[in-house]
């Protein structure tokens, strides 16, 4: 699918304001098609999503003798076992108690080297930037064995904290180059004000320009939620205690073990579970989200 | 007040570093020192035998095929990706009847621009499950719809089949993927200059001829890191393929690098090994963006 390229049909001008797609020959075939597409793009974008909840209420035997209609009865007991039996509501935990303490730790964190960063000059201030946006380049998967033995050798293997720390620091890249770029935009009176009064460095920092930067650091908090939300690779290779799997592990491994004696109907609760925090999250803040991305893609 | 200075920035960098260099900075130049082993893991002993995992990795076909398979979503994936993305920017914030001169998008945009983002929020993880279950054989609904509408010939196993389980997963990643490149090139059309787009309208340019002109070159840079972004996650795509065909496709049709890099390391204990074909992919990844920036150095000369 790409844009159309047939030739434009000749049409009568539209009014003046148009927009910059060509009023005088404004194609009006080529306009219908391109509606088409959006709404086709739409239907994509929503109908799985929406199926896989009408599954989630219907019993195994309707999820594969009737895929496409509503559910006959809705089971809502599916949510209560994928909960239970299936252990979603054990990784639903985990996932939550491991990502949001990274969110938390990587904004402080991040927020306290981009404001150095951003704000202060000393030797070596380069060399710390360029290292730390290197690691967004770098595939992960290259320094997964060396990190397993440095978090074994750590006796962090298989512990909360353990995989909230490695997180925080495959996060920092990211959330130092948003974070960077955003306090070099704040104005530097404020502080010099404050200091003047006899606030120190860091009294400035906390008081005035974290406040400051609030905006940047909800939508880069946001962002980094959903990353690590999606995280999968570190906990398969850091977590393997399957009492404290995070939710995508845990449903990886349900999919998996889907065979003769399976339960479908709870796999797909589960997956509505797992994909609801992320939704809520996103329709709440979602054109904070859409700023947030644009700005950071344009530097 | 100078003292103070730098105890501050030392203070407010000790602890965020020391995490990065631990568990980012050691691992990654580990692993080339490790790749140049011949470790086998939980004991000690390890032995330093030069570039003979390199050597070993030229002449190892299942590497190269799962190296041709990363290609082919390389190849695949971003073009379609970023082309469906650009479209649906461009119908979304410039392509409109109404709003400002060079502006506004055609009805429902801003309805659009919420939808069109859901699937990139979707854990791939969970995109996996779902997709698995779309293309089962009997089960699906991709069968059943095909049967539906009366192709029923064109039904098939679609992940178990060696030609289409890759173009399968290649679908999963386009859907996954567009909404984040839409969200960036809508914001990229929105901070375009306006006049150029007026002037285009007064010279009476169409508006495939205005994308192609003015908006295509405009946002050059734009399309180009998300090129090599995307790209350089063509080169990992483990999440996905790990969910929906966890022991490599049929055949190991499916199977890429990261896997294969994975199953070396923590299935069979080859983790020199394992670390070389780390090294080697990530060598060819800055081939990759090299590349890009090149041609597209090249292209601009001429421009």
């Amino acid at each position: 699918m790409s844009i159309d390229t047939r030739t434009p049909v000749a049409e009568a001008p539209r009014q003046a304001g148009k927009p910059g797609a060509g009023r005088p020959t404004g194609p009006g075939g080529l306009h219908t098609a391109g509606q088409g597409l959006l709404v086709v793009w739409a239907l994509l974008c929503v109908v799985p999503l929406l199926w896989a909840v009408l599954t989630s209420f219907k019993s195994d035997r309707e999820i594969f003798l009737n895929p496409w209609g509503l559910p006959s009865e809705w089971h809502f007991e599916n949510f209560v076992r994928a909960w239970t039996s299936a252990n979603i509501g054990r990784y639903f935990i985990n996932s939550a108690i491991v990502v949001c303490s990274a969110v938390v730790l990587v904004m402080l964190l991040g927020a306290m080297v981009s404001y150095v960063l951003a704000r202060y000059e000393f030797r070596g201030r380069n060399l710390i930037y360029y290292t730390l946006i290197a690691g967004m380049t770098f595939p992960l998967f290259l320094a997964l064995v060396p990190l397993f033995f440095v978090v074994q050798n750590l006796g962090l293997l298989d512990t909360y904290h353990g995989l909230v720390l490695v997180y925080t620091a495959y996060a920092l890249p990211f959330t130092v180059f948003f974070l960077t770029s955003f306090f070099r935009t704040l104005p530097g009176e404020l502080v010099e004000a404050a200091m003047l009064d006899g606030c120190s460095h860091a009294g400035a920092f906390f008081r005035i320009m974290l406040p400051l930067a609030r905006p940047g650091i909800i939508s880069v908090g946001i962002l980094n939620f959903f990353g690590l939300w999606n995280q999968f690779l570190l906990p398969l290779v850091l977590m393997r205690d399957q009492e404290r799997y995070v939710l995508s592990q845990g449903l990886a491994v349900l999919t998996a073990n889907q065979g003769y004696r399976s339960d479908w109907s709870a796999l797909f609760a589960g997956l509505v579970i797992a994909v609801l925090p992320v939704l809520a999250v996103y329709v709440t803040f979602q054109r904070r989200i859409q700023e947030g991305l644009g700005t950071g893609a344009l530097k | 007040m100078r003292y103070g200075k730098y105890r501050f920035i030392a203070s407010f960098l000790a602890v965020p570093l020391l995490l990065y260099i631990v568990f980012v900075v050691s691992p990654y130049v580990q692993a080339v020192y490790i790749s140049m082993t011949d470790w086998r893991g939980f004991s000690a002993e390890r032995n330093f035998i030069g570039l003979a995992n390199y050597a070993e990795l030229a002449g190892d076909t299942r590497f190269w095929s799962a190296m041709w398979h990363n290609a082919l979503l390389l190849i695949v994936v971003p073009v379609v990706t970023l082309a469906i993305a650009l479209f649906l920017a461009t119908m979304t914030t410039l392509a409109g009847r109404r709003g400002s001169v060079g502006r506004g998008g055609v009805a429902g945009s801003r309805f659009y621009q919420i939808v069109f983002v859901f699937p990139y929020v979707v854990p791939l993880v969970i995109a996996g499950v779902l997709y698995q279950f779309f293309y089962n054989p009997q089960a699906g609904l991709l069968n059943g719809l095909l049967r539906l509408v009366g192709f029923e010939w064109l039904a098939r196993p679609w992940l178990g089949d060696t030609t289409f389980a890759l173009p399968a997963v290649m679908a999963v990643l386009i859907w996954a993927f567009v909404g984040f490149y839409f969200v960036v090139f809508s914001s990229a059309m929105k901070s375009l200059p306006s006049d150029v787009f007026e002037a285009a309208v007064l010279d009476g340019a169409g508006r495939v001829r205005t994308f192609r002109h003015i908006t295509l070159p405009m946002l050059r840079d734009s399309v180009q890191t998300s090129y090599i972004y995307l790209g350089i996650m063509m080169l990992d795509c483990f999440t996905l393929l790990q969910v929906m065909l966890p022991d490599g496709g049929p055949d190991r049709s499916t199977e890429v690098v990261a896997q294969y890099l994975y199953r070396m390391a923590f299935t069979e204990g080859r983790f020199g090994y394992a670390s070389a074909i780390g090294v080697a992919l990530c060598l060819l990844t800055l081939v990759l963006a090299v590349v890009v920036l090149r041609m597209d150095r090249r292209a601009r000369v001429e421009f």
